[in-house]
């Protein structure tokens, strides 16, 4: 069991779900962040204060998955937020200790296989 | 309206001016409400842009109006243009406007309120991808070559006055003349990238209503103003005004629940809209029971054209085409059916008697959409010719706020650092940079 955590640009957002929803994976949370990856800083100017903003928004993804499904959400990851410029994004995948789905107590691996699989 | 009171004697009335004057500001603060209301419509990245669209609209058409607009639109009465007698504001002083017991100048000012929301309107159908510079140049251009043309055609004692076609603030120039030159632009300019693939929401639809109370508000004014006086025509267009949108609003209502079972609240936003334009043309010529009915009956086509447009390829964005195009076109012919010489003063609709007055506002129902959807799609051309009129795929991704403008609506400062200039620090450092 892995926690896969995407971090994407907003406007990629809708890509991503929907090559998520096309590799049959399910169960997502996805939150605004705002985050520095060392893309090129813009400047905005208010009243005739110049400031440097140094973050951007980012969409942040996490998914639960089961071993198997690692690298097929990785692949819809990748393929939804790509745009070839600097600011796309990570991926990280961490280990998993426990998950268990409150609604019927089930744990770890049935718990992150979606319902009716 | 200048032939309503041609007798009307040469010289100022205090009365007539002072409401004129309030209905001059009126009329400018319905800009700023409809930014509020395009804002409103679009996603949070091009809230800025969008609005601003609206605030250009209010520094181009002015100037524009004072230079070349108003003397093409109201010197003389050439069929097709006025002369160049008032070109910069010559011979626009404080002796009432033929025709009028209003100073010239504000007759000007209430006619150059007109001119900048219409051109802001046309704003709607190309929002969240027309870059701001070519924004500019064509509102500065169509505000003379579409609105002042057509005013003049409608206002001005052009060919449409003279054959007898009624248009009371606006059904011809404001109503038809932006909304079909919307469907144009929005051909010409293609569709966001985005369109028809993902769903593209308004982001914040209290702003909508705020817009739509505005507008509203500001067309008691519009409307009330067009009779340029507080006589007869200018009472009954302010009540027309207040009774027509509420019907509007409640056959809406009744449309929402039948096609989806609930009362949504940008449909509300828009029927006040629909409601306020289908009077438009009609305010100080039809009864109020017939206003009421008009409402009911503006919402029907209106409605239908928005649920169709979103089901094609045309991505005329905040509907100006269904909104004030369509609803502009049924309140320019509902007079022929309606109008009333006992309530107007003027001329009898076909119920009344005269079926020729249906026929001149059927002209008015051709030539008018024609004329906006060929000038603007020609112009949009030549404009595109010179300069892109978009920009990249890119640029749509990040929002037009942060491209055109550099600011951002809902900036929360987290993260942001003061540049300071005597240390040369204005440039983006870049940090990383593709390998």
């Amino acid at each position: 069991m892995k926690l896969v955590i995407g971090i994407v640009r907003p406007d990629k957002a809708n890509d991503v779900l929907e090559a998520l929803y096309r590799a049959e994976v399910r169960g997502i949370s996805m939150s605004r962040v705002q985050g520095h990856g060392g893309e090129l800083e813009r400047v905005e100017t208010y009243r005739g204060t110049r400031v440097q903003m140094g973050l951007s928004e980012k969409v942040r993804f996490e998914i639960a998955v089961s071993d198997e499904f690692v690298q097929t959400t990785i692949d819809a990851l990748c393929e939804g937020a790509q745009t070839g410029e600097v600011g796309d994004g990570k991926i990280f995948v961490v280990p998993l200790d426990r998950a268990v789905r409150i609604r019927t107590g089930e744990r770890d691996h049935g718990a992150v296989t979606p319902v009716g699989r | 309206m200048s032939f309503l009171l041609a007798a009307a004697p040469a010289e100022v009335d205090t009365g007539d001016t002072a409401w004129m004057l309030v209905a001059t500001a009126l009329v400018l603060l319905m800009t700023i409400g409809l930014g509020l209301f395009y804002a409103g419509l679009v996603r949070a990245k091009n809230t800025l842009n969008t609005f601003m669209m609206c605030v250009a609209a209010l520094a181009v058409a002015t100037i524009t109006w004072a230079l070349v607009g108003y003397s093409l639109a109201f010197d003389g009465d050439g069929k097709i243009l006025g002369g160049l007698g008032h070109a910069a504001m010559s011979g626009v002083g404080f002796e009432p406007r033929d025709g009028t017991t209003i100073p010239h100048l504000v007759f000007f000012a209430f006619q150059a309120t007109f001119c900048i929301i219409t051109t802001a309107l046309v704003s709607g159908a190309v929002v969240e991808r027309m870059r701001f510079g070519p924004f500019l140049v064509f509102a500065a251009l169509w505000s003379v070559l579409v609105y002042a043309v057509m005013a003049h055609w409608a206002f001005g004692g052009g060919w449409l006055a003279q054959q007898g076609t009624l248009d009371f603030a606006g059904g011809v120039p404001v109503e038809m003349g932006s909304g079909f030159s919307a469907l144009a632009a929005a051909l010409v300019v293609g569709a966001r990238k985005d369109y028809g693939r993902q769903a593209l929401l308004p982001h914040n639809t209290v702003y909508c209503l705020l817009g739509a109370g505005l507008l509203w508000f500001g067309w008691f004014g519009f409307n009330g103003g067009s009779g340029f006086s507080t006589g007869d025509a200018s009472v009954l267009a302010f009540v027309n005004t207040l009774l027509t949108p509420a019907c509007t609003l409640l056959v809406w209502f009744i449309l929402d629940l039948v096609r989806g079972r609930q009362v949504t609240a940008v449909g509300a936003a828009t029927a006040i809209i629909v409601g306020c334009v289908a009077i438009t043309p009609a305010g100080g010529f039809i009864s109020p029971i017939w206003a009421m009915v008009l409402g009911g009956l503006a919402a029907l086509p209106c409605y239908a054209v928005i649920v169709w447009r979103t089901r094609t390829r045309v991505d005329e964005t905040l509907d100006v085409l269904a909104a004030h195009g369509v609803a502009g076109l049924f309140g320019i012919v509902f007079i022929g059916l309606v109008a009333q010489m006992s309530w107007n003063d003027v001329a009898d609709g076909l119920l009344y008697g005269d079926a020729g007055q249906l026929g001149s506002q059927l002209v008015a129902a051709v030539a008018a959409p024609a004329y906006a959807f060929g000038m603007t799609y020609a112009l949009l051309k030549v404009i595109g010719a010179v300069m892109p009129l978009r920009g990249s795929d890119r640029d749509e991704a990040v929002g037009m706020d942060i491209v055109h403008h550099g600011e951002e609506a809902y900036v929360t400062g987290e993260g942001a650092i003061l540049l300071n200039p005597e240390a040369g620090e204005l440039e983006p450092k870049p940090v990383a940079q593709p390998a």
